[in-house]
């Protein structure tokens, strides 16, 4: 039975080869191949058999049909689908438009703030390096004036500490000179005082306190 | 061959029937043409209905009528360049014409009209007087410098002119031939394997498990068939778009 059936496949396909040879080269007729109640039925091909009258008939409503098919997609179905395709195609592209304007109003926003940033940093920086010197000026001055005033003072204070030391040294000079006289008159019985003064005189040079 | 005295009747699938009762058969309606209708109304009502809600975010339907449009536009852009817009709508009719003359065919009942070579040569000798008529309109006279091309020796002339004319005039011839024999080979086949599952099945007890066999070559052939189907009608496209091209351009 296997057998039989590989010898059907066989011969069917033989035949449909052969079938295929002639509609190949388009002769009709002679279908030897071709199993003979097939063959009796429709005479071989029935696309062959142009002497069918509704051959004719099927190529002239084809036209007809495709004629009118084609009138009705070129003239109503396709400018439609053109139309919306159009229509997505313009609301793609303004959207598109809408978000570059978007994009490029952010980037200009985005470079107004960061002139405006910069702007200001370099103002607080100027106005930090302002308030420095200013201060650091001020300090100065400040202390240049206090410095005057103290080396004033001190000055002050010098000069009344020698002028304090000189009145000193002068009333010490007189009291020494006048206790060497006494001494000299109630010892010697002398008096001579110019040379007592320079005895004193001398002896305060000496000890450094003239 | 024939078990059971049954026989593999392969070709009466093929025969042309008249059609929608006494009025078809008064002007000769074949249920082929009854077929193009049928597949002409299915298309249009696909490319209208779908486009119907003219959604800007399309739905499914909508969204099968856009692909099926700029599939062809696609494909007429590509081969006939910027000047192929016109064409577009006749390449478009062709290719789905086509299209679902292959498919249709494939349902059980149906008649494929594109295994008529009557059928498939008219379209292709419609596709030749077309690009043909193009050519001669776009550039008259010239068009004829289309079977000598530029710069080759003139004493090649015997030999370029007639190859050229030949192969020009055999483009409807395969055209049309590709297409009916590929549609042939296919219902042809689809029909053996078929018989073969009816007449193995009446084997006996083993029968119906044989008959599973060709069941099932079947069942792949139909998946083949949809491919060649789909195939076939976008070589007839390219093609027709090919020839187009040739006719705008000459060359």
């Amino acid at each position: 039975m296997k057998r039989m059936t590989l010898a059907g496949v066989t011969a069917a396909l033989y035949s449909l080869g052969a079938q295929m040879a002639l509609a190949a080269t388009a002769v009709p007729g002679g279908l030897e191949a071709q199993s003979v109640a097939a063959a009796e039925a429709s005479g071989g091909m029935p696309q062959l058999d142009f002497a069918n009258p509704l051959m004719l008939a099927q190529i002239v409503w084809l036209l007809i049909i495709f004629g009118v098919f084609y009138y009705v997609l070129s003239s109503i179905a396709l400018p439609r689908v053109a139309s919306v395709l159009e229509e997505r195609r313009n609301r793609i592209e303004g959207d598109l438009e809408a978000a570059r304007a978007a994009k490029s109003e952010a980037d200009a926003a985005m470079e107004a703030h960061r002139a405006a940033t910069a702007r200001a940093r370099a103002e607080s920086q100027a106005a930090i390096a302002e308030a420095t010197q200013s201060a650091q000026a001020e300090a100065a001055a400040r202390g240049a004036e206090l410095n005057a005033r103290l080396n004033q003072q001190i000055e002050a204070a010098e000069a009344r500490i020698n002028t304090a030391r000189d009145t000193a040294m002068g009333a010490l000079r007189e009291v020494a000179t006048d206790t060497a006289n006494a001494l000299v008159t109630r010892l010697t019985g002398l008096k001579n005082e110019p040379a007592v003064a320079a005895a004193v005189q001398r002896e305060l040079a000496a000890q450094g306190r003239a | 061959m024939a078990a059971e005295g049954k026989t593999i009747d392969a070709l009466s699938q093929f025969e042309l029937h008249t059609a929608l009762g006494p009025i078809g058969a008064a002007v000769n309606f074949t249920q082929s043409n009854a077929h193009m209708l049928a597949a002409s109304v299915i298309i249009v009502l696909i490319m209208t209905l779908g486009m119907a809600p003219r959604a800007v975010v399309p739905g499914r339907f909508q969204a099968l009528a856009e692909t099926f449009y700029e599939f062809v536009e696609n494909l007429v852009a590509g081969q006939v360049g910027h000047e192929g817009k016109r064409y577009f709508p006749f390449v478009f009719a062709l290719f789905m014409f086509v299209l679902f003359g292959n498919v249709l065919g494939l349902f059980p009942y149906a008649f494929t009209y594109t295994s008529h070579i009557a059928v498939t040569f008219g379209l292709a000798f419609l596709v030749f007087a077309v690009t043909t008529l193009v050519a001669l309109a776009l550039h008259g006279k010239k068009f004829f410098g289309y079977f000598f091309p530029e710069g080759a020796p003139l004493w090649l002339a015997p030999i370029i002119v007639p190859v050229e004319v030949v192969s020009y005039l055999s483009r409807p011839i395969s055209l049309s031939v590709r297409l009916f024999a590929n549609m042939v080979a296919g219902h042809v086949l689809l029909k053996v394997f078929a018989t073969f599952v009816v007449l193995l099945g009446g084997l006996g007890a083993v029968g119906p498990l044989v008959a599973v066999l060709p069941l099932g070559v079947n069942v792949l052939l139909i998946g083949f068939e949809l491919l060649v189907a789909f195939l076939q009608a976008y070589v007839f496209a390219i093609l027709t778009s090919i020839y187009l091209h040739d006719a705008v351009h000459l060359h």
